[in-house]
């Protein structure tokens, strides 16, 4: 199992719900597949219709940013903690 | 009769109601921190439907609709308006919503960013691309304004199902005839000065684009710089700019019963885009472009520089008809004569990208 902490701005997206179980493993890609089939409205906040994340989303797997390792391909195993923010972008 | 006037800006949707169009209640925002590209008031079926594409800079684009005139919203779980994943493409924005005749009640458009065309067969719930303006073999040469590629007009034709026009920037005007498996470049007429050839078959700038409510073949074009008249459905343009102070902007509204009725709200040049003379004015016409007339009774006296974009002016569809227009500043005014007079809406909101408004 993984653990899918969303921010505060997400949580309606999910029932309320800051924190997800989510049982697929393997890559990043794979969590949130399964987290696109439970939550479709909240997969495409972090990805668009063709599976790429979103620009101004940040993904982090155990604390690292996904963009620092292998994106969608980073490897989550069982126990891992993938963590959704906001960049800082914004006016 | 109220009425709803709905203001997307580029940090929410805020609506104003009204019962006699001189004093109005503005609430919002809703759908805080979204750019509200588009919004909608379908009339047509018994409970009024408002339409909404918004954009989060961080979250992107989606879409939703509202029975209840904006207390509640249904986004649906699966996306209402998607690229299939053969084209490769993202949808950015929802820029046009745009419920088809009467005749057909179920069926809404809407034109996205990048340049597409989608139809909803469902009163705008879902939508399906529609290939064939997607496999255009132009589309590759279709260029971009600074807001981006995107078909900002989209216009059903009232009495023929299957006829639509489209416009978008630097890609110019398209039409079908055949309920959009063929479309023709339509700019015949349109000058593209930014280009070395001025008057090319398509790549024209083309702002807005507005139908004439009684004669529907009759068009009235916002150009970057040209005003325009069709007078073919879209075949063949003429200027309608003489008597504007200037020929560059981006608004053009038609009134929604009066042929030959429009507004339109000019800005110098393309590089010097404010009022002309510094001076807040709407211009109107009420014989098809050939005169115009100055408007700015009650519209600010001194010094102005706000924009009007190409969806921040609106007519609503009582009678008189009200006038509307958002500035970039984030101001409103309004006019419940037609233009002839205007008064504060609402002030200090976001940039206005967009206004709409109906009897409800």
């Amino acid at each position: 199992m993984v653990i899918v902490l969303l921010p505060g701005v997400l949580r309606g997206e999910a029932e309320g719900r800051s924190r997800l179980e989510v049982a697929a493993t393997g890559t990043l890609g794979s969590v949130l597949d399964e987290v696109g089939q439970r939550w479709p409205r909240l997969a495409r906040r972090i990805r668009d219709e063709q599976g790429e994340l979103r620009r101004y989303v940040n993904v982090y797997v155990d604390g690292e940013d996904c963009r620092q390792l292998a994106g969608l391909a980073t490897p989550v195993g069982a126990g891992a903690q993938v963590q959704v923010l906001p960049s800082i972008a914004g006016g | 009769m109220p009425v709803l006037l709905a203001i997307g800006t580029s940090k929410g949707l805020f609506l104003a109601t009204s019962d006699d169009r001189g004093g109005w209640q503005v609430s919002g925002a809703q759908f805080p921190m979204n750019a509200i590209y588009s919004v909608a008031l379908d009339t047509r079926r018994p409970t009024p439907r408002l339409l909404a594409g918004f954009a989060s800079s961080h979250w992107g684009p989606t879409f939703a609709t509202s029975d209840d005139l904006g207390r509640s919203w249904r986004e649906p779980q699966q996306p209402p308006i998607a690229f299939p994943a053969d084209t490769g493409a993202s949808l950015q924005a929802v820029w046009q919503i745009a419920p088809a005749g009467a005749d057909e009640p179920e069926v809404v458009y809407a034109g996205t960013q990048p340049s597409a065309l989608f139809r909803s067969d469902d009163g705008g719930v879902h939508y399906e691309l529609i290939r064939p303006l997607w496999d255009h073999p132009h589309r590759p040469e279709w260029g971009e304004g600074f807001g981006g590629q995107a078909i900002h007009t989209v216009l059903p034709h009232p009495d023929d199902p299957g006829r639509v026009l489209v416009a978008m920037s630097a890609g110019g005007v398209y039409r079908t005839e055949d309920a959009g498996v063929s479309w023709q470049a339509s700019n015949t007429g349109i000058r593209a000065p930014f280009l070395p050839d001025e008057l090319p078959e398509f790549g024209q700038c083309v702002h807005k684009v507005a139908r004439d409510p009684v004669a529907p073949d009759r068009l009235y074009a916002q150009n970057h710089h040209g005003v325009y008249r069709s007078d073919d459905d879209g075949r063949n343009w003429t200027s309608i700019a003489a008597g504007l102070p200037s020929d560059f902007g981006f608004a053009m509204v038609a009134h929604p019963r009066r042929s030959g009725t429009i507004w339109n709200f000019p800005l110098e040049a393309d590089i010097s885009r404010f009022p002309p003379d510094r001076r807040c004015r709407v211009y109107r016409s009420g014989d098809a472009g050939s005169s115009w007339e100055a408007l700015s009774q009650g519209l600010p006296a001194g010094d102005f520089y706000p924009a009007v974009l190409r969806d921040a002016m609106c007519a609503d569809d009582a009678d008189p008809a009200g006038v509307y227009f958002g500035t970039r500043s984030g101001t409103v005014y309004g006019s419940r004569d037609e233009g002839e007079s205007w008064s504060l809406i609402a002030a200090h909101l976001p940039d206005v990208l967009c206004v709409r408004a109906a009897e409800v």
